[in-house]
């Protein structure tokens, strides 16, 4: 009697959850499928998805970029705090959370500042004699962009694998006679596995998706799959579109993340032999 | 090696820290150019103050995140309960409904959204504003509920069944044994999954940005708006007192924590 009470407390959000993610889901199918003109059923969007590959190419790629620098910048720094007396963890977590939360619009705005052709960087070049270099408006400025406002994602959830790597298992792999860069490429990195996959999962979907940072500090060049969706809808060109498209990109997300979930499992049992 | 690594750690948190100490150099200059420095003021702090049309957006900010996370801790941990008690294939289903939002893009998720408020709000009901307050709220707690689930579920998981039960043996009813024991086990998980979800709440632009309409705008929609035109320099005034706010609120929580787990480890000792 009791049990089937406490089932029922799950009754409203279960309800709640299909009609605001999965409803929704089905109404951009919808969309996707009407004729922007007519709003009768057509394929005329699903026809002209095809036009955007490359962009959503370019998206993909600038994307994975993005997350494997975090990883090679991040990886060092989650290390380094997670080997640095308690009371200091405390205080560099704290500190790589904080700009998570300030706006990531305003900070990204502060680098057009700092990149542009008359900005800060330039100056600085100046003063030595070199430039103005062209830095806005460019892939390497998109990246930029992306791993700024990213690594944080990055670093929090590969220190809170590095930390929790049992000390003794490194002390018993030098014992065993490992150099310090076999115990990292033999005991450490594969135990924080999990840690660099969801690390690279939580830069890459969001990077994948943004709009934000290639409109301020991209080109012409340098369009991705969510300004392309951003402008379907908000300027008016052909929501009908920009639903079909959006399907696409959840289903890149939806694989994406699928494949690095698989990896996951990998990974883990694989430990588990090395353990 | 250590000190290799301590070095580029180092370097790290000056690249995560240049662009905020960009935005905030550039609150006290007197020109409005974020690349050159003209002179110091104070003057865009008196105008954040004396004009209130910033605050009262930030207003919004707040009073959109702080009854979204609100309503969503509620709403999910009295879920999470249920979801505990579901059979496996059951819990697995719910589970899987609470990953779409924590997987899918945001910007998947708010046009998802919004085209199901207009689709609803303009063909069935014939509205011609379909897009209000409620149905941002409705968003926010919709992506707030993953947070509470996901922190609150492995906390019911690690409690301790004899302890309620004990409870019951003494007299509990089911509902009074919850509020006094379970609920007593669970408070880390939904204080931390309430944190998460204001936060990111407080934060949000992208979804908010497709399910805002006009006659309520949280701050970063409005901040998005500069895009088009110049922006106002006393927006850097306000992320300077933002930042200085949030730097004290986790630096005193931090403190916080550290004391308790002194105490804890001093009565270990005793």
């Amino acid at each position: 009697m009791r049990k089937n009470n406490s089932v029922l407390l799950s009754t409203p959000y279960i309800v709640w959850m299909v009609v605001f993610t999965l409803i929704p889901l089905g109404v951009v199918g919808y969309y996707a499928l009407t004729d922007p003109a007519t709003g009768e059923f057509s394929l005329r969007n699903l026809r002209e998805l095809g036009m955007y590959l490359p962009v959503l190419w370019q998206s993909v790629a600038y994307s994975l970029v993005s997350a494997f620098i975090c990883l090679l910048l991040g990886y060092p720094v989650a290390y380094y705090i997670a080997h640095t007396s308690e009371v200091a963890q405390k205080f560099l977590y704290m500190l790589v959370m904080l700009p998570m939360c300030m706006s990531f619009l305003l900070r990204t705005l502060a680098w057009v500042g700092l990149l542009q052709d008359t900005g800060l960087i330039n100056q600085l070049l100046g003063l030595v004699g070199i430039g103005p270099l062209r830095l806005i408006r460019t892939p390497g400025a998109v990246v930029l962009g992306m791993v700024y406002n990213y690594l944080p994602y990055m670093i929090l959830p590969l220190y809170s694998t590095i930390v929790k790597i049992d000390g003794r298992l490194i002390e018993a792999a030098e014992d065993l006679g490992c150099n310090g860069l076999q115990v990292f490429s033999r005991v450490v990195l594969p135990l924080s596995a999990p840690g660099i996959l969801s690390g690279i999962t939580m830069v890459f979907v969001p990077a994948v998706s943004t709009f934000y940072i290639s409109q301020k500090l991209g080109g012409t060049d340098t369009i991705l799959i969510g300004d392309v969706i951003e402008r379907q809808f908000k300027q008016g060109n052909n929501p009908n579109l920009g639903a079909a498209l959006s399907l696409v990109l959840m289903l890149l997300v939806f694989v994406c993340t699928g494949i690095m979930n698989r990896f996951g499992e990998g990974g883990d049992s694989k430990g588990g032999v090395i353990v | 090696m250590k000190k290799a690594n301590r070095i580029l750690t180092a370097l790290i948190f000056v690249f995560l820290y240049i662009p905020m100490a960009v935005l905030i150099i550039a609150s006290f200059n007197t020109g409005k150019n974020l690349s050159h420095f003209d002179g110091f003021t104070l003057r865009q702090y008196v105008r954040l103050f004396q004009d209130d049309s910033l605050l009262r957006l930030l207003g919004n900010s707040l009073v959109l995140s702080v009854l979204a996370s609100f309503i969503a801790t509620v709403f999910g941990t009295v879920a999470s309960v249920g979801i505990h008690s579901l059979n496996p294939r059951m819990r697995k289903l719910a589970m899987t409904l609470t990953d779409i939002p924590m997987t899918n893009p945001d910007i998947v998720t708010g046009i998802s959204l919004s085209l199901l408020f207009v689709f609803v709000g303009s063909k069935m009901l014939g509205r011609r504003d379909s897009l209000t307050f409620w149905t941002l709220l409705i968003a926010h707690i919709t992506f707030n509920l993953p947070y509470v689930i996901l922190n609150v579920m492995p906390k019911l998981a690690q409690q301790d069944a004899a302890l309620r039960d004990a409870a019951m043996d003494l007299g509990c009813t089911p509902l009074q044994s919850f509020f006094k024991v379970t609920l007593y086990e669970i408070m880390p998980g939904i204080v931390s999954g309430a944190i998460m979800a204001f936060t990111m709440s407080l934060d949000d632009f992208v979804i908010s940005y497709f399910v805002s309409g006009m006659d309520f705008v949280p701050l970063p929609v409005e901040i998005y708006s500069y895009t088009k035109k110049p922006i106002a320099p006393k927006v850097y005034a306000m992320f300077t007192l933002l930042f200085l706010l949030i730097f004290l609120l986790m630096v005193t929580m931090n403190l916080m924590q550290l004391r308790s787990e002194r105490k804890k480890v001093k009565g270990r000792a005793l």
